[in-house]
């Protein structure tokens, strides 16, 4: 056994943190979408309609069924050479699109389940006053719903942020990358790793943090 | 006037509401009454379509409405001209008070937001509950959840209010603040149909008095007739056994 290089674990720090932002970015674009796309896939499946519901629920089925990295590398690497429109796909690109689909698949479940959950009285509450569909959807049914996810959202959150080390596979260089040239440049791959670990870790930690914050903030709405 | 033809509503081929006919005229004040289970809900449901009617016509004031035929924009329309108390409340659970009686006039009547708050001020001081305008119904008791609900309904400018018994969740310290205020609205000659096991509000401000029993109307007549001088024998045996 030898002793840790702490000397040049502490100057890879300043290094990789150059590429919080990338990792956080894609992240949080990714989120984003997933967000959309989950909502929507999710009132889907709880409205139900013909045909479109057969297509969203092979597409909750393939996304969750598969591998992340399987479906990244389909996606930059196979992608391509079927649709030509796709030839000029960037990591980046394609590591969103990827997250955004895997995850929105998982999210879906999850949003769908909650809104099942919202008590039938608002529903028909909504409806009496005349609301269209959409109108419950959106003013009553979904913010109640997003209570009751939004703490297995802010996990998948943390999951997505994570799966963003599967990018440089893509050649995308965002922390896990950087920090696989650095390593193949001294050698030193336990160092290396352990402080893009700790890194990866800390960020988490701190959601899981606001994640708490939330949680109280949301059992105390609608309670005064 | 409100008509009411024909209307049928079967569950899993039992009839639960068979070929029901009424007319309301405007500001008339029907109490309906009967044993449990006899369609009382489900009539209520039905004019507002939260239950599917399976036959039937409903016309509202020169609009008329097959109602198993019902297109969405029908279906709007009528919800749109008619508002519903529930037993249970049924607030907005992520709207406060203040925001459940704006929240259809705003999303559902276009009308101004300043508008619509002015309005709802208004109703919050009619149902006394001003100084709760910003708590939301889980900080709300029963009775005070159910003033709300009739607050939202009152804010429709309905033609036609349902109440599907108000008060039979309360906790019986909440009942005479909400029939209170039912009277309060029953005096502005709102028309309403309610379906209540409270026999003496209904003696006092009923115009007219539904018994109904196995999904039809038995009986219905003032409520000196129905309360004192039932003519079916089936009246004379509910009211007897409800005392
Ligand atoms: N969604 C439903 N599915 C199946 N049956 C139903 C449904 N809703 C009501 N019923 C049945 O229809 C009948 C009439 O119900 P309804 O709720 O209209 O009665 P009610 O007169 O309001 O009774 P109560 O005084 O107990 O409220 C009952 O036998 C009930 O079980
Ligand atoms: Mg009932």
């Amino acid at each position: 056994m030898r002793a840790l290089d702490l000397d040049y674990m502490l100057g890879l720090v300043p290094v990789i943190l150059g590429y919080v932002p990338l990792t956080l970015g894609m992240a949080l674009a990714a989120m984003a979408f997933a967000l959309v796309l989950a909502s929507l896939m999710a009132v889907e499946r709880v409205v139900k309609i013909p045909v479109l519901d057969s297509f969203v629920k092979l597409f909750i089925s393939f996304f969750r069924g598969t591998p992340l990295l399987v479906q990244l590398f389909l996606f930059y690497y196979g992608l391509p050479q079927v649709v030509s429109a796709l030839a000029q796909i960037n990591g980046v690109t394609a590591a969103i699109m990827g997250l955004t689909l895997h995850f929105a698949a998982y999210m879906a479940e999850s949003i769908r389940a909650a809104i099942l959950g919202v008590d039938r009285s608002q529903w028909e509450a909504s409806q009496a006053v005349g609301m269209t569909q959409g109108q419950m959807m959106a003013r009553i049914v979904l913010p109640q719903a997003a209570r009751v996810a939004a703490p297995t959202l802010v996990n998948y959150f943390i999951d997505m942020i994570k799966g963003t080390s599967l990018a440089f596979t893509l050649g995308v260089t965002e922390m896990m990358g950087a920090t696989q040239k650095e390593a193949a440049g001294s050698f030193l791959y336990f160092e290396a790793f352990l402080v893009v670990a700790v890194l990866y870790w800390i960020i988490v930690e701190a959601l899981s943090l606001l994640q708490r914050g939330v949680e109280i903030r949301l059992n105390r709405a609608y309670a005064r | 006037m409100i008509e009411i033809s024909g209307l049928t509503k079967n569950f899993g081929g039992t009839p639960v509401l068979n070929r029901i006919d009424l007319s309301v005229a405007p500001g008339e004040r029907i109490v309906v009454i009967g044993p449990s289970g006899t369609g009382k809900s489900t009539l209520l449901r039905c004019l507002n379509f939260l239950d599917r009617p399976d036959a039937g016509t409903i016309r509202l004031n020169g609009m008329t409405v097959d109602a198993a035929k019902a297109t969405k924009a029908e279906i709007l329309a009528v919800r749109r001209r008619t508002a519903f108390v529930f037993q249970n409340y049924a607030l907005f659970a992520n709207k406060t008070a203040r925001q459940n009686i704006t929240e259809a006039l705003v999303t559902v009547q276009k009308r101004p937001r300043a508008e619509a708050e002015a309005r709802a001020d208004e109703i919050l001081r009619e149902i006394g509950l001003a100084e709760k305008a910003g708590s939301y119904p889980a900080a709300l008791s029963g009775g005070q959840q159910q003033r709300v609900g009739i607050g939202r309904a009152m804010a429709l400018d309905a033609e036609l209010m349902l109440f599907d018994e108000p008060t039979s969740a309360l906790d019986p310290e909440w009942v005479g603040e909400v029939l209170d205020l039912m009277r309060k609205v029953a005096q502005a000659r709102q028309t309403m149909l309610i379906v209540t096991h409270e026999m003496q509000f209904a003696r006092e401000i009923a115009d007219r008095v539904i018994f109904m029993e196995g999904g039809r109307i038995v009986e219905q007549g003032p409520p000196s007739q129905i309360f004192d001088a039932p003519q079916d024998a089936r009246t004379r045996d509910f009211l007897r056994r409800v005392g």
